[in-house]
This record gives structure tokens, C-alpha cells and sequence, in this order.
């Protein structure tokens, strides 16, 4: 298992929830990504990427104008 | 034991695409869903921008539409692809600078691709939520089989909805689908699927009518033509079109236009745009960032100030202090009149 980061900061949905999903491709199941965005819109898209996609949202938390949503690949 | 076919269903999010991928369903048949995104399409974007649509639900439709029919989605970034289509639309443009029918060929013609690539996976055949008649120039008869020839689908690709109305394709064929259980669907009515969508339990979808891209709509088709002329090309970036949702656009010379913000949320959204612009901004006042796109030159930095101190607290001000600044330079300031409302003339807002 790993960590990694993806930096969507700045960019609007749905590009937050595309380079998610190709980040994802790169990963195996168990890994933890931890995206990091400025739009809100990523708050629902991504969880709803994830519950359709098989993946799971551990956490997210917002701190100033930044949002993490902390992702576990697979189930 | 016989082979289970799949299909993967075009979803833009509205209701067509989701009746369609249910009806296959209810077949048995295991769909998961394609959505494209070209730079165009109405999403959470400005939501996420204006202040006063802070409270509107910020959901992306055709996520949404998936989690409803339970099904996968894959969304592709179509960006620098789709500016050919954009640019050079072989069948025209539609409604304002839409390029309907190439639009939705070369959708097709991607998701051709996408069942190459996974056909190992079993995935066979593509449908869509298209309508005849239900689209003045994408969904009209004679452009059925145009979608299908020249996208490579050919009988591979399944209309649902209205597949009854065209020539039968070789999932029906094939007998993977029944014919018998698929729709006749015609025209604008939307009648038929309202009510389909009431059979189904189907009941808070969206109903863009047309409205899933920023190209049918009058007003954006001319900023994005205005952006053409004004640069002598018609060549442009994500960040262009991304612009072209947020502001006030004006033109007041045909070598630069202002994009004036029109709350404290697109100032805001604007501010990530400092290093690439020059920016002008009252300072003495409240008032809305400002963008200028374009070649001003520093003669005009008055007209500009004038102009966007019209958009301020402070436009009834003898005076009001503006900052204009240049990347890569230092801040000027400037103390000017702010111009009338007769002053900032029609002609200029594009």
C-alpha cells in the first residue's frame, strides 16, 4: 500500500474528478490518494465518482479555501 | 454457456441517456456509461463562481445519472480533440456555434474506440439516448445513419428510444437485444419520456433540452466569436473558454476587451489569472477585478479605468483610485473619472 498526492488545485469540476480517475488507473487497490482542489463542486463529485467506480472516501476536511478528499482505491 | 454481451451508453446526464441505458437493463444486458467532457459543457463551473448560485445544488449530471442506474462512468477529457470539431465542423454549425452533427459523430466515433479497447471485457455495442426529430439537425432521420457511418459504429450502435423507427442493428439482430421490448419514440414531445421515466421510478432528473453545452447558447457563441475576431484567429485554450463564462465581457477597441467581474465570487475567481493579465482594479472603492484580454496599450489604461470604475461603489465619485497592473511590472495608479452610464456605450458589451 501507498500514499500519493494529486494536485487539482485551481481547476473546476469536472477536471478535479478526470484526473482523479486517471490517477487512479496508476494505482492499486489499497493505495491512498489524497486530492487536493479548490472547487467545491469536488465535494459531490468525487465521493459520487467513487461510490459508482468502486473506491472509497475515508476523509475529507476543508481548511481556508482548500479541500482534501482522502480516496482508498478499490474496495 | 453463451456469451454475455455489454454495451457502453453515451451519458450526458439528461434523461434521454438514462431511459435508454434502463431500457437495456431491464434486457439483462450490463452497460457502463461515457461522458465527455470538451471544455463546453455546462457544468458545476460557474456555480462554483458566482456568488449568488453558491446555494444551487452542485452536482455533475452525468455522475449523478450513473450512480442512478447503478453503472460506471468514464469520463474522458476531450479537450484538444474536440477543438477540431469546433473549428471545422464538416456538417455546420447548428443552434449559435454549436457543431451538433460532428459533435455527435465524433462522440460516437470515441466511444467506437472505447469498445476496441475493451471489447476483451465483452463490450460489444454502443447505445445513446438520441430521438428522432427530437434535435433540428443532430436527431432528425436522415442523420441516423449519417451518426453511424461515419463514426465507424455502423450496426453497432443502438438507439433505445427510437430504434423501432430505424433499421434494425446487430445486437438486435444477433438477438442479444429484443427488438420488441425497444421504443418508437419521435419528435419534440418529451410525453413519452416523461412518463417512461414515471414507470421507472425515475423522478429528479435534469432536462438540459439542448442546454448541456455552453455552444447552443446565444450569448457565449458570441463572446467566443468576438474572441476570434478580436485575436485574428480562431485558435483558443482551456483557459479562453473558461473565461468566457465569467463577467462582463466589453470591448471598447477592437485590439482588447475588459472582462469585469460581476460579484466578490468571480473577482475571487479571477485573482488566479494576475500573473497572466494586466488587471485593473479600484482601489479607492469596492469594485470588480478586471481582466484585460488582449494588446492595450498604455494610452487606453484610462479609458479602462474609466470603464471599470462604472462597475464600482465608487462610479457617482468625482475621483475614484485605480491600480493597473502589468505582469512583470510595477503597480501604476491612476486617479480618474469613472465614465457615465452613457459613457460605456451598447456597442461595447459583447
Amino acid at each position: 500500500m501507498s500514499r500519493h498526492e494529486l494536485d487539482a488545485r485551481k481547476m473546476l469540476c469536472p477536471m478535479p474528478v478526470i484526473k482523479t480517475q486517471n490517477k487512479v488507473k496508476e494505482l492499486s487497490d489499497g493505495d491512498i490518494l489524497d486530492v487536493i482542489c479548490t472547487d467545491p463542486g469536488a465535494l459531490s463529485d468525487i465521493p459520487a465518482w467513487a461510490r459508482i467506480n468502486g473506491h472509497k472516501i475515508i476523509e475529507h476536511h476543508e481548511s481556508d479555501d482548500e479541500i482534501t478528499i482522502t480516496i482508498r482505491v478499490g474496495n | 454457456m453463451t456469451k454475455k454481451h455489454k454495451a457502453v451508453a453515451l451519458i450526458s446526464g439528461g434523461l434521454d441517456s438514462l431511459l435508454a441505458v434502463r431500457v437495456l437493463q431491464q434486457q439483462g444486458i450490463e452497460v457502463e456509461g461515457i461522458n465527455f467532457y470538451t471544455g463546453f459543457c455546462v457544468e458545476g463551473h460557474t456555480h462554483a463562481i458566482r456568488n449568488h448560485d453558491k446555494d444551487k445544488k452542485k452536482r455533475n449530471n452525468a455522475l449523478w445519472a450513473a450512480e442512478q442506474l447503478g453503472i460506471k462512468l468514464h469520463i474522458v477529457d476531450v479537450i484538444e480533440e474536440y477543438k477540431d470539431v469546433l473549428l471545422n465542423p464538416k456538417h455546420g454549425y447548428g443552434a449559435n456555434m454549436n457543431p451538433c452533427l460532428d459533435c455527435k459523430i465524433f462522440m460516437v466515433s470515441k466511444a467506437v474506440e472505447w469498445v476496441k479497447e475493451n471489447h476483451h471485457n465483452g463490450f460489444d455495442f454502443i447505445i445513446t439516448g438520441e430521438v428522432i426529430g427530437q434535435r433540428p439537425m443532430s436527431q432528425r432521420k436522415q442523420t441516423m445513419p449519417v451518426i453511424a457511418r461515419e463514426s465507424g459504429a455502423d450496426d453497432i450502435l443502438l438507439r433505445p428510444l427510437c430504434a423501432k423507427n430505424l433499421p434494425e442493428t446487430k445486437p438486435e439482430l444477433e438477438g442479444w437485444v429484443d427488438r420488441e421490448k425497444l421504443y418508437d419514440f419521435s419528435g419534440r414531445n418529451r410525453k413519452p419520456q416523461m412518463a417512461l421515466a414515471a414507470e421507472f421510478g425515475f423522478t429528479d432528473y435534469a432536462s438540459p433540452a439542448g442546454g448541456c453545452c455552453f455552444l447552443t447558447d446565444k450569448n457565449y457563441s458570441n463572446k467566443l466569436v468576438d474572441l476570434w475576431e478580436g485575436r485574428g484567429s480562431r485558435e483558443y485554450e482551456m483557459d479562453d473558454i473558461m473565461l468566457l463564462k465569467v463577467g462582463r465581457h466589453l470591448r471598447p477597441k477592437p485590439e482588447f476587451k475588459l472582462i469585469i467581474a460581476r460579484d466578490a465570487g468571480e473577482s475571487k475567481y479571477l485573482e488566479g489569472y494576475r500573473k497572466q493579465f494586466v488587471t485593473v482594479q479600484v482601489v479607492s472603492h469596492n469594485g470588480p477585478l478586471t481582466l484585460i484580454d488582449g494588446d492595450i496599450k498604455p494610452d487606453d489604461f484610462e479609458l479602462a479605468a474609466g470603464v471599470v470604475a462604472r462597475y464600482g461603489q465608487g462610479r457617482d465619485a468625482e475621483q475614484v483610485k485605480v491600480e493597473i497592473s502589468v505582469p512583470g511590472k510595477e503597480i501604476q495608479i491612476m486617479n480618474i473619472k469613472p465614465l457615465t452610464s452613457e459613457q460605456v456605450i451598447k456597442e461595447w458589451h459583447v
